[in-house]
């Protein structure tokens, strides 16, 4: 993965920074430059809660060629609450244990490795509450 | 806008086409497209293609298939919107005539996905999702239509059942469908104990890996009457919708809003209702999106694609037939050629050319859903037999 396109989501992955409507309140995440509900371009800047509830769940057991060594593994959409939903893996918990409606707390996680000795890749992962 | 016609049409047959590269992919459909309407030549070519690019390393389709069809120096034009891209090259194709500016224009679709393996074709299929905050994080396609499938689940009650029913039913039809790739069919319990790809999805939930193409002519309806003596087969509605890259931005993860607007533009513009279609070709690329779908179009109430499915609704002679051809699931799911395949279904249906033991009775007007991605875009049409 080149460097600049990494470096532009670590306000995201590290810091879970997204941007406030000023004028309708939509939170957006990640950032938008127009808010999708009423066309407003100003937005304040704010950050998505930690904690959320699992609204639905896979368990990858097919996975992508820089994933395979982990699967199988829980993916999950997690409502993190002010109309905010975000896709991520689900750590600390076997594939059987997931279930919809479960309380998760998102936490600073290594997501990805580039092949053995590589570059590792950070970001959110949920864990159970 | 004026009146179109769809005049000819062409597909090979579909599968794991070592032989073929993707230039002669496009150009066997064309020819059969070509032949098909008794003619040598259009004035324009749109080429759906979802990732020639990633697939084949070669892009630019827009020379190359006017090229090896034999018909420069028509222009060409590749259109892309993921797994809709065949669909909206017909709509595409589709405007340009009903504009005026051209009176014969060419649709085709391809994609030619085995020269990667596995891994390469997964990494293709991905970037149709959201890369930073979707694929990123380690989910795939089937993991995002699993997710739905939950969703869709604990909502209403499907079951594993009802999504299997799904294949079964794709694979009956597909397996009369002479140019299918996997002329076979197969058991609930096939289906439930394959291999599982992403929970409660298993091998026999998802549409394969496939080369293939298909092309279909569009005519103006003056000069369509005059160049064959086929039945005319009249473009009656178009709908075309997006909505969020991201599946989890979506409204609700257990309805296809870009499809139920789209449909609603097609029906609209039809001035019909969905129960005066007859049959419908729509976008199984998994078990669960047949039943979301068909629930988006108002063939099932939401909720009851499910029951609508196991109780033989859809099914080849049921109320509303849906995937007469075996659908993505059984013909196979050539990413681009996809949504122009569905055309040509819907016109040899209603030209009664089908495979003797699929053609149906009643087959005056048909409907076709491709859909892009998680269902970020879709593109619907109607086609009704003069
Ligand atoms: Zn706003």
């Amino acid at each position: 993965m080149s460097a600049p396109k990494y470096w532009r989501e670590i306000p995201q992955r590290y810091r879970f920074e997204a941007a406030k409507c000023k004028k309708c309140g939509k939170v957006s995440f990640p950032p938008r430059i127009v808010c999708p509900e009423c066309r407003s371009r100003e937005f304040e800047n704010t950050r998505i809660n930690d904690k959320g509830t699992v609204e639905t769940y896979t368990v990858i057991r097919v996975a992508p060629t820089q994933f395979t060594d982990e699967a199988p593994y829980p993916v999950a959409i997690v409502d993190v609450g002010d109309g905010v939903r975000v896709l991520c893996q689900v750590a600390d918990c076997g594939p059987e244990e997931i279930k919809i409606g479960m309380s998760v707390r998102l936490e600073f996680r290594k997501v990805q490795q580039e092949g053995h000795g590589g570059i590792i890749n950070y970001g959110y992962k949920c864990v159970p509450e | 806008m004026r009146d179109v016609a769809v005049i000819g049409v062409g597909m090979n047959k579909w599968g794991e086409l070592w032989e073929t590269s993707l230039r002669d992919l496009i150009a066997q459909s064309a020819l059969m497209a070509l032949d098909d309407a008794g003619i040598e030549e259009v004035e324009a070519m749109y080429i759906g293609c979802m990732s020639s690019g990633l697939f084949t390393d070669q892009e630019h389709l827009g020379s190359m298939g006017p090229d090896y069809s034999g018909i420069c120096p028509v222009p060409g034009t590749r259109v892309e919107s993921a797994c809709a891209s065949g669909g909206a090259a017909f709509r595409s194709a589709y405007m340009h005539v009903a504009s005026g500016m051209a009176d014969i224009v060419m649709a085709a679709g391809v994609e030619k996905m085995t020269d990667v393996d596995g891994g390469g074709a997964t990494f293709a299929l991905a970037t149709a999702a959201d890369q930073e905050y979707e694929v990123y994080n380690g989910v795939t396609f089937p993991g995002l239509y699993a997710m739905m499938a939950n969703h869709h689940m604990k909502k209403y009650g499907t079951t594993r059942d009802q999504l299997a029913q799904v294949s079964v039913k794709n694979h009956y039809n597909g397996a009369k469908n002479s140019l299918a790739q996997f002329r076979m069919e197969v058991s609930l319990d096939q289906v439930k104990n394959a291999v599982m790809v992403s929970d409660p999805l298993t091998l026999l939930d998802c549409s394969p890996i496939t080369d293939g193409s298909a092309a279909v002519i569009l005519c103006s309806m003056d000069k369509a009457k005059s160049l064959t003596k086929k039945r005319l087969v009249k473009v009656i509605g178009s709908g075309h919708a997006s909505d969020t890259i991201q599946l989890a931005q979506r409204e609700d993860l257990s309805s296809l809003k870009s499809t139920a607007i789209a449909a609603k533009q097609a029906l609209d513009m039809a001035g019909r209702k969905i129960n005066d279609i007859n049959f419908a070709e729509v976008h199984d690329c998994f078990s669960i999106a047949e039943i979301m779908v068909i629930e988006a179009l108002g063939i099932a109430a939401q909720g009851k694609g499910g029951p609508a499915t196991a109780d033989g609704t859809t099914a080849m002679t049921g109320k509303f037939p849906v995937n007469v051809s075996g659908g993505l699931k059984s013909k196979g799911h050539p990413v681009g050629a996809t949504g122009v395949a569905q055309i040509v279904e819907l016109t040899k249906q209603i030209r009664g050319e089908a495979d003797k033991d699929r053609q149906l009775k009643k087959a005056d007007i048909g409907l076709a859903q491709n859909m892009g991605g998680s269902g970020a875009s879709s593109v619907v049409h109607i086609l009704e037999g003069m």
